[in-house]
């Protein structure tokens, strides 16, 4: 497969990327403003969304993947819907979802920690220089980045190499929900080992690249 | 234009039912380097919150030029942004000097300032130091970078909270000559708070003490201190500990 360059091996690693990017960007549309707004504010129920936030981080990727099947299914309360906005199962949009529930708590843990970690007087003096409260978050975002873009990484790194919740929610069909984890497992179940581990060496190489690629995004900060 | 920059009336701040601020009448002159002393607790710092319109007052008001600040009445940015603040310990974005001086203009959208941002830092003597991480800076260093951030702002009143606290002599000195050339060439109206005596005479036209949350008196440098009225004033200028 890997040899002749099969086109089926490049469709499992642009689905795999697809999946995972995708779900990625809203698990950091939602986590990093999420985060911030823990991090900087007190209101009522801020604790329990805390508990909850630190319970998604742990959360079983499997457990997540039953519970948007059964969502999904076409007897579940999302599936009976019939809406063209709710994913259907076994297809990428729903894996998508399962993706998207099991990174983001990641992300918005992460970024609220880092938050946490910035200085308080600065949201002082940035608000005495002028700035209005999105630029006061924004402000805190930026000194917080180091912590911002390792919560991204570590929501990529849940989802790339997570198997439980896109088999399930997926089906692993060629073709079409195939990724590289899902691959790797069925390869492993026939006996082509060799296959299953040129697979792992691809995907572990996917991810070291991707993650290389946000520490450049993130410019010099690891070098100070 | 009004005499007058600051006007408070029943000005009270409470933080936990506990009074830390209760000024019943101070106006503060525009142009002028109006000094407020005291001792740690007193209530200076939260004073100047309020002036910054940091913290909402928790009754009274602070009327600044035509502008109302109230615990029913906040000021828009507009009116914020005419005044800002350097506190005791500077916070420095953690990027290069010439960032942390350029971010007040960044955040008013004004993105083509070199001149002038060149220009502040000459005047603090950091423009050899423009590209360098501000938190590889000394501490006095470090104040003067936050000096200029608030200076090329040009604010019609720059509020003073210890600038000097934690600096050398020769430091203290290098910030006193920067604002006082500051209040004397752009009529920046500056409300310095120290616990430092010697650094009000230094500088202000004006002299406040503060004991407890409230002003025990407001008088010309020369009055406050050669011919005290108070007693505490008195003894608060002789270096005596008055509580």
């Amino acid at each position: 497969m890997i040899a002749v360059r099969d086109p089926a091996l490049y469709a499992i690693i642009i689905l795999s990327l697809r999946v995972s990017g995708i779900a990625l960007l809203f698990s950091t549309l939602i986590g990093i403003p999420l985060g911030a707004a823990l991090g900087l504010s007190r209101f009522v129920g801020r604790r329990v969304i805390i508990a909850m936030l630190y319970t998604g981080m742990g959360f079983p990727p499997v457990v997540v993947g039953l519970f948007v099947y059964l969502m999904l299914s076409r007897s579940g309360p999302l599936g009976q819907l019939e809406s063209t906005l709710v994913p259907r199962l076994f297809t990428p949009a729903a894996m998508v979802v399962a993706q998207c529930i099991i990174s983001f708590p990641l992300v918005a843990g992460f970024t609220m920690a880092a938050v946490m970690g910035v200085d308080p007087q600065l949201r002082r003096q940035v608000r005495a220089l002028g700035a209005t409260r999105w630029q006061t978050t924004l402000a805190v975002l930026m000194e917080a980045r180091v912590g911002v873009i390792v919560s991204v990484i570590a929501g990529f790194g849940s989802i790339i190499s997570e198997v439980g919740a896109v088999m399930l929610v997926g089906g692993n069909i060629e073709g079409r929900t195939r990724v590289l984890t899902t691959a790797i497992v069925l390869e492993t179940r026939k006996g082509n080992f060799d296959l299953a581990m040129a697979l792992g060496v691809i995907l572990l190489a996917l991810s070291f690249l991707t993650n290389v690629a946000m520490l450049y995004l993130q410019g010099r900060t690891f070098e100070e | 234009m009004s005499e007058h920059i600051y006007h408070l009336r029943n000005l009270t701040k409470v933080y936990d039912g506990r009074h830390v601020l209760h000024v019943e009448h101070l106006d503060i002159r525009q142009g002028e380097i109006f000094s407020v002393v005291g001792p740690s607790g007193a209530g200076k710092s939260t004073l100047l919150r309020l002036l910054n319109f940091l913290e909402a007052p928790s009754a009274g008001a602070v009327h600044f030029l035509d502008t109302e600040f109230s615990a029913a009445k906040s000021v828009g940015i507009p009116t914020r942004r005419r005044v800002t603040t350097v506190f005791q310990r500077p916070i420095l974005l953690n990027r290069s000097v010439w960032d942390n001086v350029s971010y007040g203009l960044r955040l008013r959208g004004q993105r083509n300032a070199s001149r002038l941002i060149e220009g502040t830092l000459d005047q603090v003597g950091l423009m050899d130091l423009a590209h360098q991480r501000a938190r590889t800076l000394s501490g006095g260093e470090a104040q003067r970078v936050a000096l200029a951030r608030a200076m090329v702002l040009q604010p019609d009143a720059l509020l003073l909270d210890e600038p000097t606290a934690n600096l050398d002599p020769y430091n203290v000195g290098l910030i006193e000559d920067i604002v006082r050339a500051l209040n004397r060439e752009h009529g920046t109206t500056l409300v310095l708070v120290t616990h430092n005596v010697f650094q009000a005479k230094r500088l202000a036209d004006r002299v406040a003490l503060m004991l407890e949350g409230e002003m025990v008196e407001v008088a010309d440098k020369e009055t406050f201190f050669e011919s005290p009225r108070d007693p505490r004033t008195a003894a608060f200028v002789r270096g005596e500990i008055v509580y």
